[in-house]
């Protein structure tokens, strides 16, 4: 637990309950969370704050969550973070899509809580 | 005025016309007709107008007062009521392919000969004299205005070099084609020119007198008063003065219809068929104009000359000179001389072509050693003997005028032309309306008439300029005197022409009509007969079939065409004609329709008559029977019918699988809709699904919670749960409206009392909210008939969305409805964040997200947008928005009425 205490998570989201539920499980794994509404914010938090791993929505007003994975891959200060899909954009064509544009994890909603933390962490242990 | 210039001037004005007349054919060349013109048609007709008109008239109204006018009512009675009859001929003559009122009367009585050579012979007989007159005039007005005598010595007669350059002229535009239905346009822009400049000079001078001369119309005749001569003229004259009018008026009818010149210009050249419609008024009015100033000037001839020994047809020359106003004098002469050429040219033309073909061509294809040259280049041939033909009629009518017209009065000729031309009116009006009329009844109906006319008219001319003893006026014909020339079987009491007129018709339709009655028709009479009176009926008919039997070569068709059309028009004609009527032309026997066709063509080049004689001459012909001919054109006719049918049916196939396309289209498109709108549903339902299952699954793993979150998160889950079910009802009610399962109800509805009840629902969460609502609802708002709960709905959602977007303790709603032009209006205006132009239509669509698109719309606005655009829809309305961003949104929808 200690050792994650210093990773920074961001999660971004417009969908209000799903960041509570979100920022809920990540603070009770010591992460420090970082939160986003849209893609325009996502981009100054992810510059100022350089997070390890970012949780992120696709379908958001402004700026979608494809575009914020592209910017944080193809950013050399940043390609190292771990980009992990929360959508609900499900389909098989969906996924593939995801994962051609950088991703390393993509999660389909409603996702269950134990798994998303298990990968979180898994995640985590990898980027020390 | 020296003659030499008056004379330049006539051969400038004559260069003029020959610039007029190629200018058209030019331009017929390059295929834009200027010929084919309703106006230029109206105008040609007006070559009925000769300088009989435009210096007789005034001589006429001098010497007999008003009843001049009843020769141009006639016309115009023509072009009014007789309009169907002209319409009628015109078509026979297109279907037929007829050149000339000889031709017609040959072709409607089994294209006989003789009646070909007898009509010919009778215009003939109208048309020198007709021309003489003309000449007359010229020369005449050359005489007045130089002030010299004619010349006796032909060659020093100034007449005979205008004669001279007539013919020139009448050849290089008459005789330029063969076939006589490629009709002569350049000819047809010269006439349509002259007519414009005789009425503009008629005009000039008839302003000139009377506004000039004199203080106007009035003051013209006013002073006419003073003079008694004049005053006698204008009381109608008690004895036979009506009916002088009616057989003048009835002569100037027929002669409009069928004198030579004016068959040529009304039907031969014509273009199309609706040109009548515009002549119809346009050539009675140009008749109502050219004869406004007549009076005037007759009354003003009389009392300027009174006295003196001046040609009263020649007033409108003597009065300019007399004020010694050359300029006006030659404008005036110009438009005289305009006048006279005009109906020479065209009167040759339409005299020559029957002189050709129905005179001398048959001649000379009879006899066999002029047929063999005939045969070696006979269009060559045909063209000669019209060229000839052209300036026989005109060297004729100049020596009629030289040595026979001195003694008369202009007027007189020209009414003697009308009668005997008013003797093809049985044998055309009777040709054309009653199927039983013979050859045999039209030819002693013509002779008949003719005998009358050269008796009545004709004898007594003769006697008064010394050729025959005055005994036979005065005692009658071999001294009986029921046969006095002007008093037949002792009618006394009308003028001589009304008197001819009388007496020669009356003969002329006795014969014809006793004698159709008395004789058979030949079977080619009969069919002809038919395809006359039905024109209209069959019009199509007869030229797509064939009313011929017989046996003939293809080749011996062939070069009988070849030798008219020459070899490549031949082929192209024959390669048409096949393609067209699906006939094969590569046959030893020629097809009967083939053999026709190749007929009614050489028929538009050499006439009916001698077309028949060259066809027969090649071919074996078999009678064909009227039933057989009938049932020929039926069948075609019912052909054609078919025809049209299956165009119309395959039309209708054409249009039925488009529809079935585009409804396919329309399938695949909703279909696409239909998936988008389900992954757009998930996509919606997933959402507070998550929210739900993720603090659920919070909730039981963590015991531990403080009770604050705890609740914050369990009440999270029940507005999620809400927002699930608030999805699910819409989607469904949306798909309801969609599908049109729905009753929307037909209820009298108040909008006020909606708009009352609306607010009324969400007061209490605005009050919670600190958000005011006005409202500016107009007082007369009118009741209107749907659905209310539906209605309610609408209003429910727009001002919940209002709420919604509201700024928290600041914000205001404002509500404002109005009628306009039947249609209600009703504007929801908040004050909150405002949605930007790219959104404001996708707000509508319940399928905001297609399928690549991952931008979402502004939250909030699930399917109730969407729902209520569908609601006003049914209700024939329309919902709409406007919007800044930061500065709120104005939600509009409208209602008709009824």
């Amino acid at each position: 637990m200690n050792i994650q205490k210093n990773i920074k998570v961001l999660i971004v989201d417009d969908e209000p309950n799903i960041l509570l539920s979100l920022e809920f499980l990540m603070k009770k794994e010591g992460f420090i969370v970082f939160i986003a509404r849209d893609g325009e914010e996502a981009f100054d938090i992810i510059k100022r704050e350089h997070p390890k791993i970012v949780l992120l929505d696709i379908m958001m007003p402004k700026v979608d969550g494809y575009e914020v994975c592209k910017f944080i891959k193809q950013n050399t200060e940043t390609k190292e973070t771990k980009v992990v899909f929360l959508s609900a954009k499900s389909k098989e064509v969906d996924i593939e899509k995801g994962y051609s544009i950088g991703a390393d994890l993509y999660i389909p909603k409603p996702f269950s809580t134990r798994d998303l933390v298990k990968k979180i962490n898994l995640m985590a242990a990898e980027v020390i | 005025m020296n003659s030499i210039i008056l004379g330049i001037i006539s051969i400038y004005y004559l260069a003029f016309l020959f610039f007029v007349a190629y200018q058209a054919e030019q331009k017929t060349k390059k295929g834009k007709s200027v010929v084919s013109n309703a106006n230029i048609y109206s105008l040609s007709l007006a070559v009925y107008c000769t300088a009989w008109t435009f210096y007789g008239s005034v001589g006429r109204a001098t010497a007999d007062s008003i009843d001049f006018l009843a020769v141009y009512i006639g016309p115009t009675l023509v072009m009014f009521l007789a309009f169907p009859i002209l319409l009628k001929i015109i078509r026979i003559c297109k279907t037929q392919r007829l050149t000339s009122i000889a031709d017609f009367i040959s072709s409607r009585y089994g294209k006989n000969r003789s009646l070909g050579v007898l009509v010919t012979i009778i215009c003939l007989l109208s048309g020198i004299p007709y021309i003489a007159l003309q000449l007359k005039a010229i020369s005449n007005s050359f005489g007045i205005l130089t002030n010299s005598l004619s010349n006796p010595n032909i060659l020093t007669d100034h007449t005979f070099y205008i004669v001279i350059l007539l013919i020139v002229f009448t050849i290089l535009f008459g005789t330029r084609n063969v076939e006589a239905t490629e009709r002569h346009e350049g000819m047809v822009a010269a006439i349509a020119t002259e007519s414009i400049i005789k009425l503009a000079s008629f005009f000039l001078i008839g302003i000139f007198v009377t506004y000039w001369l004199f203080d106007g119309f009035q003051d013209i005749f006013s002073k006419a008063h003073l003079i008694d001569s004049i005053k006698k003229n204008f009381t109608m004259k008690q004895d036979g003065g009506m009916s002088m009018w009616f057989w003048h008026t009835f002569l100037a009818m027929m002669a409009f219809m069928f004198l030579p010149r004016q068959f040529q210009v009304a039907v031969v050249e014509n273009v199309d068929e609706k040109h009548l419609n515009r002549a119809m008024w346009l050539f009675p009015l140009y008749m109502l104009l050219i004869n406004i100033f007549v009076i005037p000037i007759s009354i003003a001839g009389g009392i300027i000359f009174s006295g003196k020994p001046v040609n009263t047809d020649m007033f409108v020359l003597s009065i300019p000179m007399h004020y010694s106003s050359e300029l006006l004098a030659i404008m005036t002469y110009i438009g005289g001389f305009s006048a006279a050429t005009g109906m020479i040219i065209v009167e040759t033309i339409a005299i020559s072509v029957m002189v050709s073909n129905n005179l001398l061509m048959p001649i000379f294809l009879g006899i066999p050693k002029s047929k063999s040259i005939i045969n070696r280049n006979p269009s060559a041939v045909v063209q000669y003997i019209r060229r000839f033909s052209i300036a026989l009629i005109i060297i004729l009518g100049y020596f009629y005028f030289k040595y026979i017209t001195e003694k008369y009065s202009l007027v007189s000729i020209g009414m003697t032309a009308f009668v005997v031309v008013a003797q093809f009116a049985p044998s055309v009006l009777g040709g054309i309306f009653w199927k039983r009329g013979t050859q045999k009844g039209a030819m002693a109906g013509l002779i008949g008439g003719t005998i009358i006319w050269f008796f009545t008219l004709i004898i007594p001319s003769l006697v008064s300029s010394g050729v025959l003893s005055d005994n036979i006026m005065n005692d009658g014909l071999f001294g009986n005197t029921l046969l006095k020339p002007y008093e037949l079987f002792g009618m006394t009491g009308m003028d001589n022409i009304s008197h001819s007129t009388f007496w020669s018709l009356f003969f002329n339709i006795t014969l014809y009509f006793f004698i159709s009655l008395c004789t058979k028709q030949t079977s080619l009479e009969h069919n002809q007969a038919v395809l006359f009176v039905d024109v209209f009926q069959y019009s199509k008919a007869i030229e797509n079939s064939t009313v011929w039997r017989g046996k003939a070569l293809v080749s011996d068709i062939k070069s009988l065409l070849e030798s008219f059309l020459g070899q490549n028009r031949t082929e192209r004609v024959v390669r048409m004609f096949a393609v067209r009527n699906n006939v094969n032309v590569q046959t030893r026997y020629a097809d009967a329709s083939f053999v026709n066709y190749s007929e009614k063509l050489l028929a538009g080049i050499v006439g009916t008559t001698s077309a028949r004689m060259m066809v027969s001459s090649v071919a074996k012909e078999e009678d064909i029977s009227l039933d057989e001919v009938v049932e020929i054109l039926k069948k075609s006719q019912e052909l054609m019918a078919v025809n049209k049918e299956l165009q119309q049916k395959s039309q209708e196939l054409k249009q039925l699988s488009e529809q079935l396309q585009a409804a396919n289209e329309q399938l695949l498109l909703t279909d696409k809709l239909k998936d988008d709108f389900l992954s757009t549903v998930t996509h919606e339902i997933r959402t507070p699904l998550t929210s739900i299952k993720a603090l659920s699954e919070i909730l039981y793993d963590n015991e531990d919670l403080e009770h604050g979150e705890r609740q914050h998160f369990l009440n999270t889950i029940i507005k999620e749960s809400d927002r699930l079910s608030r999805l699910i009802n819409q989607v469904l009610d949306l798909e309801k409206l969609e599908s049109g399962k729905v009753r929307v109800l037909n209820e009298t509805i108040f909008l006020d009392e909606i708009i009352e009840d609306a607010v009324e629902s969400i007061e209490q969460l605005a009050k919670d909210k600190g958000v005011k609502i006005y409202k500016i609802i107009d007082k007369k708002l009118p009741n209107f008939h749907g659905d209310k709960d539906r209605i309610m709905q609408v209003m429910v959602n727009l001002l919940s969305n209002a709420l919604k977007f509201s700024e928290t303790n600041k914000g205001t709603i404002t509500i404002t409805a109005y009628n306009e032009d039947s249609n209600l209006y009703v504007n929801v205006i908040d004050d909150g964040s405002g949605i930007s132009k790219e959104y404001q239509e996708l707000i509508f669509d319940k399928f905001y997200q297609a399928h690549d698109q991952t931008i979402k719309k502004p939250k909030g606005s699930g399917l109730g947008l969407a729902i209520s655009k569908r609601i006003l829809e049914l209700h024939n309305g329309k919902i709409w928005v406007e919007s800044e961003v930061g500065k709120g949104s104005k939600f509009s929808f409208t209602i008709p009425i009824e």
